[in-house]
């Protein structure tokens, strides 16, 4: 029955050949960003290209490794591969040395390893065993909490490392539970709790809570087609914002004049006797007066609760140093107006120095990074300057150019032309990854399949949104370019442990 | 289960949206939006701005009057400045902690991405132990300048001194960005586009840290810088030096002119200072000591000071009269001393005697011809017309109008005309008698030093002149500005000059003149005349003006000593002195008394009448 001569039997060649594709690339660009005319041989050991390569060497013999191990192997050693990697998780906080404020590296001699790469697969093991456990139904809570106890331990254990983009990868799970039977509502309740986060960032809680109760009262009532309660909701809240903007009311009476509101309506629905019998309606109100608090507590969350570098990375994203800018022009033309008083004029002197002061961290911050970034791909062109030929990654205008901002040296060098074939290559594999997840007859492969597709798309989102502007700057590596050998070996056990199981998903039982 | 199944195609088509906005994004940023190739080129290409050395000064003999000298500036840019070890630095530059915060700060408030200027003119020592340390202090860097360095320590009013341009200047002359050295006074501004030579601009490729990287293009575009053309002055530096120390201690002016050529030879105002104190970083220690000195060292009395020319006025009456004809040069008029003050003295004979004696009431009967000529009834209407001619002529001796010299900052002096003393006393309101004084170079009669040099210089040539210029000629150029080369007469002929210059012989060698102490030796004759000009502040002011030798004359000169009393006590032996440097190059012995008493005199504080 199994061909035991040929380790290769049964591999998908494609998403090998994209594997090798990127891991090239990856070695290549590593080479362009840290070449310097005294160091020019590729195979250079001293730098980083020739360490790559070595690493790339590791990796593709654990690859083979891989693929001659029985895909039983990863079955049966699930659940103790989690706990030795969680151990190690535990020891490397107590051991572990410090590197750019992560404590998330072991240290033998001068070689390094970090456990938190390793955790990923070890958890998609877990996963996939646990799900693919017969009796099992995503329905149930206990299920839920479970799944949820898997990932998150693993998440915690890396926050509790001060690496918070690690961390972060966890969420990529979602996706996973939702192929097995989460609800969709929570994937979507997540995309919408990002989409108002940040619109209430843009606009204020004001804006956004005026223009989310009228939507509200105009959807609620045309879905009920009753005009007379939607018109009396509208005409209520209308006077209410109409006091607030015309008596220029602090911004917490204007909540209590919205909780006022609320409070009217839902009490004259229910005098009304509107609801009779319709417990759903409880709902639908309770939950938009939760909403109505989630917006509002953005506000302070952000202020509040986040740390300076936490916003830092947010506003940079809502281009805040404009809106900056902006504010600082218009306080410098009220400063200036002749009829003003001394005091007015020292009060608008701070407010100026204030604002100064946000800019410059701004702009010295992750805003300098990702204006950096910007420049570096966007100059690149549609065709790049060529290869070796980039000068902001080179001149080192973008920061860890070898790792984390790795696709600013392939935007410059090889321009749109280099970048589009890098988002087909990836999109092809997520893809090409879903599609042979969907042909798994265990389940516990098609868990591992999505989890590796998850894993992979969560990074990329997160590294190139980051270099392009439409993701905050968390500092995860780009899978399989990005310089360093704990990533690359991660990454390729996880995809190559599911490349394994699929070449015998023939001999799997259904 | 199905159902479940078919979830793929969500996650796929996430996966797919995200693929498709990222490749949207990448494509506005790399090929619709220009913006991001502007801004690489702005981060990694530096214009480094060539600074070319200045143009040299030389005087008239080829002695070196003005050179340049290497400075070194220390750069910052804020914005790539590292955490610093500041005690160290501060210890290797050599400042004080305090300083280096304070400048460092302001620096930033500039402007965090630009460079300001952290430590101006740093040694050349000091230099050296910095540049081998500064790769450890990432945002800093050293920009080579020059600096001008006056190795004769004189002569500080004519050279001038350079500065920093400020806005104005930046803004009406787009050559000029700011941090440029302009000329601000003296040659250093009035040949500023010659000595200034031509920027160059290298581009270069530059990291993060500002540490070049190589030569953008391989150079195509670069700029050389082109050095400044040096220029040679008709200073005879000795004579100046020797003029400067003549007039030690004493307040006023001495102008040296060849009359063939206008060229000035010195040009000495006292007190003065070494143009050294005006350079570099001691421009602002030094510059308001001199601007607030009571004695006034900046102010160039040569040029600006207006004063009235005394008796040496008379020559230029009688030259008027003459051509005039309403004397002739054997007119004689009585010295009546009710008309106008004077001493004792025998009445003249002649135009050579009024000269030589300088006797007032004689010139008081000249300009009176010369203004009352009978051209209208009225008395009044007789002066006025007088006078307009008189003006006219006036103004043709260079008096009354700013000399077209080459220093900047000249005064034109006051030659009064008709509209001036109608503005002062009225239309019809006034006639010779009320402007009598002017007969005599008092009264609203104003004159500079420079002026009064001409003016010798028009007698020893008699009748033209070249305008006092101080450019000899100028590197890779045949010709100097034409107006130097223009021979401007004065309209009076020539032979009436000769009883001027007798009486101005006679004014050193005959009884009864006021200069012997102008006389150089047996073979060197000079020719004179002094000047007291009344002074209602203090003591009256020592004039003299000269030429020698009496034929052929090579050098004019007129000399102004403030509160110094009579012409020839001081202003006489200081011309003749001189004149025996320039013609001789040395002091005979004959004159080394004369010499020593100039030399101990200190006239900055008498309030005496001779
Ligand atoms: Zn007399």
């Amino acid at each position: 029955m199994r061909k035991y001569g040929n380790i290769f039997a049964n591999v998908d060649w494609a998403t090998i050949l994209i594997y090798l594709a990127l891991v090239f690339i990856g070695w290549i660009n590593i080479y362009a960003a840290v070449y310097s005319e005294d160091h020019h041989s590729i195979f250079d050991i001293s730098q980083r290209y020739g360490k790559q390569l070595m690493w790339i060497g590791f990796a593709l013999v654990l690859a083979l490794i891989i693929l001659m191990l029985e895909g039983q192997f990863f079955t049966s050693f699930a659940y103790p591969i989690y706990g030795v990697v969680m151990f190690s998780l535990v020891a490397v906080l107590l051991i572990g040395a410090k590197v750019n404020g992560a404590t998330s590296w072991f240290q033998i001699g001068s070689f390094k390893i970090q456990p938190s790469e390793f955790a990923k697969f070890a958890a998609v093991l877990a996963l996939s065993k646990y799900l693919s456990t017969l009796s099992i139904n995503m329905k149930d809570i206990k299920t839920k909490m479970m799944a949820m106890v898997i990932i998150g331990l693993p998440a915690v254990l890396i926050l509790l490392q001060n690496d918070t983009g690690s961390t972060l990868v966890y969420a990529a799970f979602v996706f996973v539970l939702y192929r097995e039977g989460l609800s969709g509502n929570i994937l979507l309740f997540g995309i919408l709790a990002i989409i108002v986060f940040v619109l209430t960032l843009i606009f204020g809680p004001i804006n956004i809570v005026i223009t989310a109760v009228f939507g509200y009262i105009i959807v609620y009532g045309l879905l009920k087609f009753n005009l007379k309660v939607t018109l009396a909701a509208l005409a209520m809240f209308g006077l209410a914002v109409f006091v607030y903007f015309n008596y220029q009311l602090s911004q917490h009476v204007i909540y209590y004049i919205i909780g006022a509101c609320l409070f009217l309506l839902v009490g004259w629905l229910i005098i009304k006797k509107e609801l009779k019998g319709k417990r759903t309606h409880y709902v639908g109100v309770a939950i938009f007066v939760m909403a109505c608090l989630y917006i509002i507590s953005i506000d302070f969350t952000f202020n509040k609760v986040l740390k300076e570098h936490q916003r830092t990375r947010i506003t940079v994203l809502l281009g805040e140093e404009d809106k900056l800018i902006e504010q600082i022009e218009q306080l410098k033309v009220e400063r200036d107006m002749p009829d003003i008083s001394a005091e007015k004029k020292q009060e608008l002197r701070d407010d100026i120095g204030e604002k100064r002061y946000s800019l410059r961290q701004l702009r010295q911050g992750n805003g300098w990074n990702i204006k950096q970034s910007l420049i570096a791909i966007g100059s690149g062109g549609f065709s790049g300057k060529g290869f070796l030929e980039g000068t902001q990654t080179k001149f080192d205008f973008v920061p860890e150019q070898s790792t984390d901002f790795i696709f600013c040296t392939i935007g410059e060098e090889w321009g749109f032309l280099g970048t589009f074939i890098l988002m087909v290559l990836y999109t092809a594999l997520f893809l090409r990854i879903i599609f042979l997840a969907e042909r798994q007859r265990s389940i516990f492969s098609r868990v591992y399949g999505y989890s590796v597709a998850s894993i992979l798309f969560f990074h990329f989102v997160i590294n190139i949104g980051m270099t392009i502007g439409l993701a905050p700057v968390i500092g995860i590596p780009l899978p399989f370019i990005s310089y360093g050998g704990s990533s690359l070996w991660s990454f390729t056990i996880l995809l190559f442990i599911f490349i394994k199981l699929d070449s015998e998903r023939l001999n799997v039982l259904r | 289960m199905n159902n479940l199944s078919n979830r793929k195609f969500i996650v796929g088509l996430i996966f797919l949206v995200i693929g498709v906005i990222f490749s949207i994004r990448l494509f506005t940023i790399q090929v619709v939006n220009d913006d991001y190739k502007n801004d690489s080129d702005q981060n990694v290409l530096r214009e480094i701005v060539q600074y070319p050395a200045r143009g040299l000064v030389y005087d008239r003999e080829g002695e070196l009057l003005v050179y340049n000298e290497a400075a070194y500036d220390l750069m910052v840019i804020p914005k790539q400045v590292d955490t610093l070890d500041t005690l160290a630095f501060c210890k290797l530059l050599e400042i004080e902690k305090v300083e280096f915060v304070t400048k460092f700060n302001k620096a930033k408030a500039y402007s965090t991405y630009k460079p300001s200027t952290l430590v101006k003119e740093i040694s050349s020592i000091s230099y050296a132990s910095i540049q081998e340390q500064l790769y450890k202090y990432p945002g800093f860097y050293v920009q080579t300048r020059t600096l001008r360095r006056y190795p004769r320590n004189s002569a500080a009013h004519i050279l001038g001194y350079i500065g920093e341009v400020n806005q104005s200047t930046i803004e009406k002359k787009p050559y000029y960005k700011s941090g440029d050295y302009i000329g601000k006074s003296g040659l250093e501004y009035s040949y500023e586009e010659l000595l200034r030579g031509q920027r160059g601009v290298k581009r270069v490729l530059v990291d993060v840290h500002n540490r070049e990287k190589g030569s953008y293009k391989d150079g195509t575009n670069d700029t050389m810088a082109v050095r400044g053309t040096t220029i040679n002055t008709t200073l005879d530096i000795v004579l100046q030096e020797y003029g400067e120390r003549l007039m030690a201690n004493k307040k006023g002016s001495i102008v040296a002119i060849e009359p063939q050529t206008g060229e000035i030879l010195a040009l000495v105002s006292a007190p003065n200072y070494n143009p050294n104190m005006l350079v570099g970083r001691a421009v602002r220690k030094n510059y308001p000591i001199l601007s607030t000195d009571s004695l006034n060292p900046l102010f160039n009395r040569a040029l600006m000071a207006q004063y009235p020319p005394g008796s040496i006025f008379k020559t230029v009456q009688a030259l008027i009269g003459l051509e005039d004809g309403v004397i002739s040069e054997n007119s004689g008029f009585p010295c009546i001393k009710s008309l106008v003050n004077c001493h004792n003295h025998p009445s003249a004979q002649n135009v050579a005697q009024s000269v030589k004696m300088s006797c007032n009431p004689y010139y008081y009967s000249v300009f009176k011809r010369i203004l009352q000529q009978r051209r209208a009834k009225s008395i009044f209407k007789d002066s006025e017309i007088g006078l307009g001619i008189w003006n006219k002529q006036v103004l043709k001796f260079g008096f009354g109008q700013r000399l077209p010299t080459d220093l900047p900052a000249i005064k034109r002096g006051t030659v009064p005309g008709i509209d001036f003393y109608n503005r002062w006393y009225g239309e019809g309101r006034w006639a010779f008698s009320t402007i009598y004084s002017l007969s005599i170079g008092q009264g609203e009669v104003e004159v500079i030093p420079l002026q009064m040099a001409n003016l010798s210089a028009i007698i020893a040539n008699k009748g033209y002149y070249y305008v006092p210029h101080l450019i000899k000629n100028v590197e890779n150029s045949d010709t100097i500005p034409s107006i130097f080369m223009k021979k401007n007469s004065v309209g009076i002929k020539k032979k009436h000059f000769d009883p001027i210059v007798e009486g101005m012989f006679g004014v050193v060698y005959e009884p009864g003149g006021t200069a012997r102490r102008a006389r150089i030796n047996d073979s060197i004759v000079v020719c004179g005349k002094t000047g007291t000009a009344q002074n209602p502040h203090g003591a009256d002011h020592s004039v003299f003006i000269a030429f020698a030798p009496k034929d052929n004359p090579k050098i004019a000169i007129a000399v102004y000593v403030e509160n110094a009393g009579f012409g020839g006590a001081w202003a006489a032996p200081i011309a003749s002195l001189m004149m025996e440097q320039y013609l001789i190059d040395s002091i005979g012995t004959n004159n080394l008394a004369k010499e020593k008493r100039v030399l101990e005199a200190n006239l900055m504080n008498v309030e005496f009448k001779e």
